[in-house]
């Protein structure tokens, strides 16, 4: 477990710097509201990226737009070669056959099995026979650890048991990416490990490209091959974990510091304290 | 002034927008319903919940409905010495209106909010975006189905609730308030036409059905995915599928019998 969460970027140390995933120029408002302002980013292939930023900043609304969710109002988005704005719903149906998400509820279908949830994608999107589909599904539960509990409905199951069918689900059709919103919010350590050390595992394993969405500062640095730092819509810092420490930018240290008061203020503005306590004319 | 003006702008336009959202909608959905033939299950399935489980609400709404329309009838007919109408005005009274009206109204109130709520959940839970991103499109796995198996199963519950309410108007009119039972049926037969009639009332409900599912559904998949919007959006199937199912009544009453 250890050599693996030791962050080994195997698609780095071969010299692959391919990006399955680019972003140039990406804008994305919500009514008056930019959400993303001008956001580039690459995701190498084979690399566990994590996307990271203060709640509201734009984290997940960036994986609905690399997910085809969310259409951008400016830039470009190519996955895999393929700008995903300019696709049809046929196009990306397809190329999202190649993509899986584990989303922050885990989105299981509350009226299946956990056996069912899993093989759901195998059966809307294959012929292979029963026998074959049973087989896969049970790999795929063997890999997250919850093989025997496959006949569970997920009213039974815990949260973060919940994430790991989740994650099951989403490598069900082995696909070139896997996208995880939040997978470690509201999670018990051990639960915490277990998925950490899942997300690692599979990417190495799967020859997965991984991208996380998450503001857990020592988790993500314990798995990431590069992080990008967001926050007002655009990217404040990127780079590998170990120097993304070492980033003089003050905002980038506050965050990864957990640090209270410092370019993210602490007081709301107001007026000078004496003034307000002593309540005099403004 | 211009406040109110600004006011009641905004409210028109948020109303077109939601309207036009809900026809692009279904467009979407009835472009997909073809593939519900490879996928039987589903639609049978839907069936049983919206169809099958309204059974009883309809059937005993409707033998109520057509007892107690017996005796209003009986009383006011016995006074001018027509007692005998009552079988055609009972049936022509469910037949015509009461069957389509009622029965839709009381599918919005048990099938058209558990719709709009299971399907509130489901956005809610994420589990629509969960089948989006594995390239399933909901609106042909999960919308469709629920869409055609209201579609079919409404004319069906208004043909049970018309015809278990004639049979409960038999029971008050016929064996407690002594009508004849041969006039009672004949006159029935006589006066009821096929399709003036009963055709008509199938038209009714085929109609309401359509825009009944077509509410609920369009509600559930447009609500907001918290615990409020879900509850908002079940409130608004009842009262929305009201209003239309009512004033579509009108609109369509006039039209099949506003020239006689």
């Amino acid at each position: 477990m250890n050599s693996v969460l030791d962050g080994e970027n195997k698609a780095m140390m071969a010299g692959d710097t391919d990006s399955l995933v680019k972003a140039r120029g990406l804008h994305f408002s919500h009514g008056d509201r930019a959400i993303l302002d001008g956001v580039d980013i690459d995701i190498p292939r084979g690399s566990v990226t994590t996307i990271m930023g203060p709640s509201g900043t734009g984290k997940t609304t960036l994986l609905r737009l690399i997910g085809g969710q969310l259409r951008p109002s400016a830039g470009t988005l190519l996955v895999d070669g393929q700008n995903v704005p300019d696709l049809s719903r046929r196009e990306l149906f397809f190329l999202r056959r190649r993509m899986g998400m584990m989303f922050q509820s885990g989105a299981l279908f509350s009226d299946l099995t956990i056996f069912e949830n899993v093989a759901y994608p195998l059966r809307e999107h294959t012929d292979l026979p029963e026998e074959l589909i049973r087989d896969l599904v049970i790999m795929k539960l063997h890999a997250v650890g919850l093989r025997g509990a496959r006949h569970l409905m997920p009213s039974e199951l815990s949260g973060g048991m919940a994430r790991r069918v989740a994650l099951a689900r989403a490598i069900a059709l082995d696909p070139m990416m896997v996208m995880y919103d939040e997978p470690f919010t509201g999670q018990d350590p051990i639960t915490v490990g277990v998925i950490m050390d899942l997300i690692r595992r599979l990417n190495d394993n799967l020859g997965l490209t991984s991208i996380v969405v998450s503001h857990d500062v020592a988790e993500v640095s314990a798995i990431s091959d590069r992080i990008y730092l967001l926050s007002n819509g655009k990217v404040i810092a990127s780079g590998a974990p170990q120097d993304l420490r070492q980033s003089d930018s003050a905002w980038a240290q506050q965050f990864l510091n957990a640090e209270a008061d410092g370019p993210v203020p602490f007081q709301y503005p107001a007026r000078e304290y004496l003034d307000d306590l002593l309540d005099l004319p403004q | 002034m211009l406040t109110w003006l600004q006011f009641f702008g905004k409210k028109g336009l948020s109303f077109f927008e939601r309207l036009g959202r809900a026809n692009v909608f279904l467009l979407r959905v009835l472009a997909g319903l073809p593939t519900l033939a490879l996928h039987p299950r589903l639609l049978v399935q839907q069936l049983y919940f919206v169809g099958a489980l309204s059974f009883w609400i309809i059937a005993v709404s409707g033998l109520t409905v057509g007892m107690v329309l017996s005796l209003q009838m009986y009383n006011t007919l016995v006074d001018f010495g027509a007692a005998e109408s009552l079988g055609p005005v009972v049936a022509l009274s469910l037949v015509r209106e009461l069957g389509p009206v009622l029965a839709a109204l009381l599918y919005s109130g048990r099938a058209g909010s558990a719709l709009t709520a299971e399907i509130g959940l489901m956005k809610a839970t994420e589990q629509l975006a969960g089948m989006e991103m594995m390239a399933v499109d909901p609106l042909k796995r999960v919308i469709g189905p629920r869409f055609l198996a209201g579609f079919i199963s409404m004319p069906l519950l208004a043909a049970i609730f018309s015809a278990i309410g004639i049979l409960g108007a038999a029971f008050v009119g016929v064996g407690l308030l002594g009508v004849d039972s041969g006039a009672f049926w004949s006159q029935m037969q006589a006066k009821v036409d096929f399709h003036e009639d009963i055709v008509n009332g199938i038209i009714k409900s085929v109609v309401f059905g359509a825009v009944a599912t077509w509410i609920a559904v369009f509600e559930g998949y447009d609500a907001s995915p918290t615990t409020e919007g879900v509850s908002r959006a079940t409130t608004n199937t009842v009262v929305y599928t009201a209003f239309a199912v009512l004033g579509l009544d009108f609109v369509l009453t006039a039209l099949m019998f506003g020239d006689k």
